[in-house]
């Protein structure tokens, strides 16, 4: 089994890139495969906890904690997260904060890399 | 020895379009404390690589502080030179949208060794050839 780093950076709210990412996470980890998730950018919103599942948005929360349960290790950028004024009391709990040598550091260990990039 | 694993960050969105572009440059530059992360005798080699319209927003005299109250592009950079990453301009891009390279900034006030290379959109593919992740933003 491998190891798949994905790189996040979309928004959950306004495009399907995020829930593509989320989906594809939980698809390599249900094989088997090791995945890391690095949230980057407007990507980084998602971790806020008691988000309401509308049906016209897509949610972000419940996939997430689902990830997290199965050992995906997710990290939030923390600069990133803050500037959107989501604290790490605001947070899903189990998601990691970090910087972006997180990211680097998880890339050099993966066999496949996927940056999927943002707006 | 620990792997040296080469990465190419590929910058193709221009400057203040959106984000992704200044976080494929702040991305870049982190490989200067990835290290306390790694194993000992590990490495994460980065080139920053601007193509296409990513070559759009590099010069320098940028006021993005004064008016946006942000880093400017230009500072992050400079700032990719004083870390002594390999940062590759695709020549063929800037002579497409008229852009001269002595209009491009460098960092030697602030004591920098690297220059921008504008180079070949070749030695760009070589760049991406040795990496072993590729990252596009």
């Amino acid at each position: 089994m491998g190891t798949l780093t994905i790189g996040c950076f979309p928004g959950l709210v306004g495009n399907m890139t995020y829930d593509f990412a989320l989906k594809l996470a939980d698809a390599a980890a249900t094989k088997g495969h090791k995945v890391n998730i690095w949230f980057s950018g407007n990507a980084t919103g998602s971790i806020k906890s008691h988000q309401k599942h509308l049906k016209d948005y897509s949610t972000g929360e419940k996939f997430l904690t689902a990830l997290l349960a199965k050992g995906v290790e997710i990290c939030t950028c923390e600069a990133c997260t803050v500037a959107r004024g989501v604290q790490k009391t605001d947070a899903i709990e189990k998601v990691q904060w970090n910087a972006m040598h997180w990211y680097l550091a998880k890339v050099h260990k993966s066999d496949r890399v996927l940056l999927i990039g943002g707006e | 020895m620990g792997e040296n694993v080469k990465l190419a960050f590929i910058v193709q969105k221009p400057q203040y379009k959106g984000e992704t572009s200044r976080l494929g440059i702040t991305h870049a530059i982190s490989y200067q404390t990835v290290e306390i992360l790694l194993e000992d005798g590990e490495l994460v080699t980065p080139t920053l690589c601007f193509i296409g319209e990513g070559v759009l927003g590099l010069q320098k005299g940028q006021k993005a502080m004064d008016m946006y109250g942000v880093t400017s592009s230009e500072a992050h950079i400079k700032n990719a030179l004083l870390v002594d990453l390999d940062v590759f301009i695709c020549k063929e891009d800037l002579a497409k949208y008229g852009i001269s390279e002595d209009s491009l900034p460098d960092a030697e006030e602030m004591g920098a060794d690297k220059k921008l290379q504008i180079v070949p959109f070749a030695q760009i593919q070589k760049a991406i050839e040795e990496s072993k992740h590729i990252m596009f933003f």
